[in-house]
């Protein structure tokens, strides 16, 4: 026996490949073509859903037998909207730096389809433990994928990687550059995170055929 | 039977409830905070200025290091020699103010505080604006003018602080921003963005003022000629990018008469 039994940690590790977020539920695509021009971006996009869905998760959880149903949407948008506000403060106050990276975020991360999706699907319906496992799942699911899409696009777009050249200088025509090689601008604009996660879900369907809708 | 959360009073108490507790909630968090806050973006300020005048701890090809916390009020004191505000209207300068006038006539507000957001609003409302400029000598003891500048991105407000020497010739650069796009137009934050402004010239030889205009598909992309009022643009940052030209173009003119003074004074 592990720390989980085995129905929690499917709830892990579901939405990382058979279930994933965006890759198969296709939600959260515009978090996702938005900043994955750069992995260091990816990166604290993932760590920031990471924590609002699983402390969102959590609260909504709790209350769920108090929610109204008629103004539920509303109640989740609040609760969301409130703990990216308060950490937002909290950073300014005592992380200024790290706030002034994350600022960009806050709009996005209250708009992401799949914090709202958790929420009406799993934590009204499930205990708060179950809830927060579901969240960190689904936040990490999606991480990956961003993280995927974020290390393709920096690299093959400005030959960096967390913004440290890895393939040569591009203006002195250093390392491959040498060798005629090119930056492709165009993976810097939203429509090739498009194209990079239409990629994504077709390797992930042509490993899996059961993943294949008629 | 319905349930008791579906009822419209309930629904009705629950929203007013959890208006009040949210509500009480941000406002706690938000005023609790302020101080502290404030203290921040006074403290960005300055070192904004400084990292403009060419001092700041920059060590590598890349990076972007303020003076620390600690030194930066001393650095500030010592290394700015001279705030100055100018009340400019209808792109003449009306009035000049030292420090200590400024400080005077608004209960001790330091000049570096100028909300140039506010001064912006204020020509919109056919009133004057105020512009701060900051005097201090660069790391070679060079005499530099370091002035505030404000537009628009693509998403929200972009800003920064030129240093110019005498003749309106860029020595130190400084850009951020509210929220533009990571990996495109936040990249006016980088230092290869940046840099490319240094010995830009904002003057043309008889001294018409042009700007420096932020151009695609330039030819020269290494930045040698200096004269060529351009910099090398940003891929997929175009309006970032324009809104960089457009700051400069609009804000920095305001100081041209002064500029010109200082050349006839000499």
């Amino acid at each position: 026996m592990g720390l989980l039994s085995k129905k929690d940690a499917k709830l892990i590790t579901d939405p990382l490949a058979d279930n994933n977020p965006i890759t198969i539920q296709v939600l959260g695509i515009c978090s996702a073509l938005a900043i994955t021009a750069e992995l260091k971006a990816s990166l604290v996009m993932a760590i920031a859903v990471l924590f609002v869905m699983g402390v969102g998760n959590v609260v909504i959880s709790l209350i769920r037998n108090l929610i109204p149903s008629k103004i539920r949407i509303i109640v989740q948008l609040i609760v969301v909207a409130s703990l990216v506000i308060i950490v937002d403060q909290v950073l300014k106050a005592y992380a200024y730096e790290l706030s002034k990276t994350l600022s960009v975020f806050v709009g996005l991360i209250i708009t992401n389809c799949i914090i709202m999706g958790r929420f009406e699907a799993f934590a009204l319906g499930n205990g708060p433990w179950r809830a927060f496992l579901d969240g960190i799942g689904n936040a990490l699911g999606y991480g990956v994928i961003l993280i995927i899409v974020g290390f393709f696009r920096e690299l093959l777009g400005s030959g960096t990687l967390f913004g440290i050249p890895v393939l040569g200088d591009a203006i002195e025509k250093t390392g491959v550059y040498s060798s005629g090689y090119e930056n492709n601008g165009f993976m810097l604009m939203p429509p090739m995170a498009l194209i990079i996660v239409g990629l994504l879900i077709w390797v992930q369907r042509s490993r899996n055929k059961n993943l294949i809708e008629d | 039977m319905e349930k008791r959360t579906d009822k419209n009073g309930y629904t009705i108490i629950f929203a007013v409830i959890m208006v009040v507790v949210v509500g009480s909630l941000l406002a706690f968090t938000a005023s609790s905070l302020k101080p502290n806050i404030v203290e921040n973006e006074r403290i960005e300020k300055q070192q904004n200025i400084l990292y403009a005048l060419g001092i700041n701890g920059n060590e590598g090809k890349g990076d972007i290091t303020f003076v620390s916390t600690d030194e930066v009020a001393e650095l500030f004191k010592t290394k700015v020699s001279e705030q100055l505000v100018l009340e400019s209207k209808d792109g003449k300068i009306v009035k000049s103010m030292t420090r200590q006038e400024f400080m005077d006539a608004n209960n001790g507000k330091e000049p570096y505080l100028i909300d140039v957001k506010k001064q912006q609003a204020n020509v919109k409302a056919g009133k004057s604006r105020l512009l701060p400029l900051f005097v201090g000598k660069s790391e070679k003891g060079e005499t530099y003018y370091v002035a505030p500048i404000r537009g628009k991105g693509l998403w929200d407000a972009i800003w920064g602080y030129v240093a110019l020497d005498k003749n309106m010739i860029v020595r130190g650069a400084f850009f951020d921003h509210a929220a533009e796009t990571p990996g495109l137009g936040a990249n006016i934050k980088q230092r290869y963005f940046m840099d490319d402004f240094y010995g830009e010239h904002l003057l043309t030889e008889a001294g018409v003022f042009k700007g420096i205009k932020v151009a695609k598909g330039n030819a020269d992309p290494k930045n040698n000629d200096k004269t060529d009022y351009e910099v090398d643009a940003l891929a997929g940052a175009t309006i970032t990018g324009d809104g960089v030209s457009a700051m400069i173009k609009a804000d920095l003119k305001l100081y041209l008469p002064y500029f010109q003074n200082l050349k006839k004074a000499n």
